[in-house]
């Protein structure tokens, strides 16, 4: 039983006539907002001036102290989501979504309580811990409930909310910088009063998004939709438990899959601007690069739900197949693309790289949902999730020290960046490999019946008092 | 249990559903875009 019976899974259950098309809004009600943690940069430098006001003083932040409060955030993230995600499975959706919803507007109040008195301690706990443990829990709540909605199209579904991640830095980006403005005199800077003018909104956001998610009944099925007949080897019929799921090497080829592909976009991502102006000095101005910064991150966004979508289609494995073969022929052509001096080339190639960046991270939950079951599909998430918080410390220092490397060994900046994509190409060569290795899950690790037992005996207490929907 | 009454039962509350998060995602896309095309002029 939930701490508020509103909040209790069985109070979740749908009652007929309930629309599945109500789900994908409630998911994005979390992920639009969670996905602010892509536009937090744009906090960084009115922080700098928190003191100085129009220029840093002695005794303002720095950009170096402010970088640790978005790795933070992303480390609690991993965490948080590998720790509950059997809690958010069990506890159902609106719980997890409440509490990631109270989580992350605690993290921007406690971070406005930081940024008034000028302690980044505070902040870091605020935004750092509070933060990152609302991205953990909001990030796989809506996971394994869309994928019980729309068993026939699992990765539409999930493609949908996690589109939702990338399109949140969309809103937040000219809210943030609107809110800041507004607030903001000749001597003060509102980043505190910004903080909270967020946290209300996500909070109400984030809140509604609890409120409209159902579970389904219990041997609810799609109207018309009858589940495949012939074996698909790929796509299990049987529930493998968390704990069970990541002792098996599908887990771990999964975890390697997700995390190189995630390698090769991120560090793409962060350093796109700059590697844009000196691959091709003189043609790209800093202005067209911060318009391509822009392109990249539309396209990681229509990515998610493009390849996620597609993938019901041609397969988990095939779309897999395709980020891995496509992306190592792209990385192998943006040199070239310097050498020629062709920007169209160079931006073409990104904008498709970065659509597969984005559906790496979309289409895994039904990769996952294909080999390991519905049951524990969200927490088994949260574990996979760690690859991301390890891709997101080894992108940017492959990008950054090779770049560096090259640059002190008397390499052109224009071609600094040469090795760093053959390395990326090599990268989703063993990724595809990775891929090429999965099979299916052995059946020691399937649920046996006494755990069956205990699942249907969830369902029949939680079925004994379904709520309106 | 296949539920037929599950979808086009209730259109208002998917309007109202949808139009929440589709507006300001859709504010936050034009604004990206329109940003995006006049610094690639």
């Amino acid at each position: 039983m939930a701490l508020l019976p509103f909040l209790d899974r069985s109070r979740t259950i749908a009652a007929p006539g309930f629309s599945r098309w109500m789900v994908p809004p409630a998911a994005l009600c979390i992920h639009l907002c969670i996905g602010q943690a892509y536009a937090f940069s744009v906090f960084n430098l009115p922080m700098t001036k928190l003191i100085g006001v129009t220029a840093s003083a002695p005794g303002d932040w720095n950009l170096a102290e402010l970088g640790w409060i978005f790795s933070i955030a992303i480390f609690v993230l991993g965490v948080s989501a590998a720790i509950f995600g059997r809690w958010v499975e069990e506890g159902g959706p609106r719980q997890a979504m409440f509490t990631a919803g109270l989580c992350w507007a605690l993290g921007f109040f406690i971070s406005a309580i930081g940024v008034y008195i000028h302690n980044l301690w505070v902040v870091y706990l605020g935004y750092g811990v509070f933060g990152g443990l609302g991205l953990g829990l909001g990030y796989i709540s809506p996971v394994s409930t869309l994928i019980k909605w729309f068993p026939d199209r699992p990765g539409m579904s999930t493609g949908m909310a996690i589109m939702g991640f990338g399109g949140g830095a969309f809103i937040a980006s000219p809210l943030s910088v609107w809110l800041m403005a507004h607030f903001s005199t000749p001597t003060h800077v509102g980043v505190a009063e910004a903080f909270i003018g967020l946290g209300i909104i996500y909070l109400i956001f984030m809140w509604v998004g609890a409120a409209i998610v159902r579970v389904p009944a219990p041997g609810w099925k799609p109207e018309g939709y009858t589940p495949p007949v012939v074996d698909q080897p790929l796509i299990t019929k049987n529930d493998v438990y968390v704990y069970d799921a990541i002792k098996t090497p599908q887990f771990w080829l999964i975890w390697w899959v997700l995390c190189l592909n995630v390698t090769a976009g991120i560090g793409v991502l962060g350093q796109a601007s700059a590697m844009s102006q000196e691959m091709f000095p003189g043609k790209v101005t800093a202005l067209a690069a911060a318009g391509f910064v822009g392109l990249l991150s539309l396209f990681n966004m229509l990515g998610r739900f493009f390849w996620a979508s597609l993938s019901d289609y041609i397969g988990r494995k095939n779309t897999y197949f395709c980020f891995f073969a496509i992306g190592t022929v792209l990385y192998c052509t943006v040199p070239w693309s310097g050498s020629i001096g062709s920007v169209t080339l160079f931006v073409l190639a990104f904008l498709v790289i970065i659509t597969m960046y984005g559906g790496g991270f979309a289409t895994v939950p039904a990769y996952l949902k294909d080999m390991f079951g519905t049951r524990y599909v969200g927490a088994i998430h949260g574990w996979l999730i760690t690859a991301w918080s390890a891709a997101g410390v080894f992108g940017p220092v492959l990008v950054n020290y090779i770049r560096q490397y090259q640059i002190d060994s008397g390499v052109p900046k224009a071609q600094a960046y040469n090795v760093t994509m053959y390395i990326m190409a090599g990268l989703l060569v063993v990724g595809f490999i990775c891929n090429f290795l999965i099979k299916a899950v052995h059946n020691r690790f399937h649920m046996k019946p006494d755990h069956e037992a205990v699942r249907a005996q969830m369902a029949v207490d939680a079925a004994g008092e379904p709520a309106g929907a | 249990m296949a539920n037929e009454n599950q979808s086009g039962s209730n259109v208002i509350p998917l309007i109202l559903a949808w139009g929440f998060v589709g507006i300001p995602l859709a504010w936050g896309v034009i604004q990206t875009i329109e940003n995006a095309m006049k610094l690639f002029q």
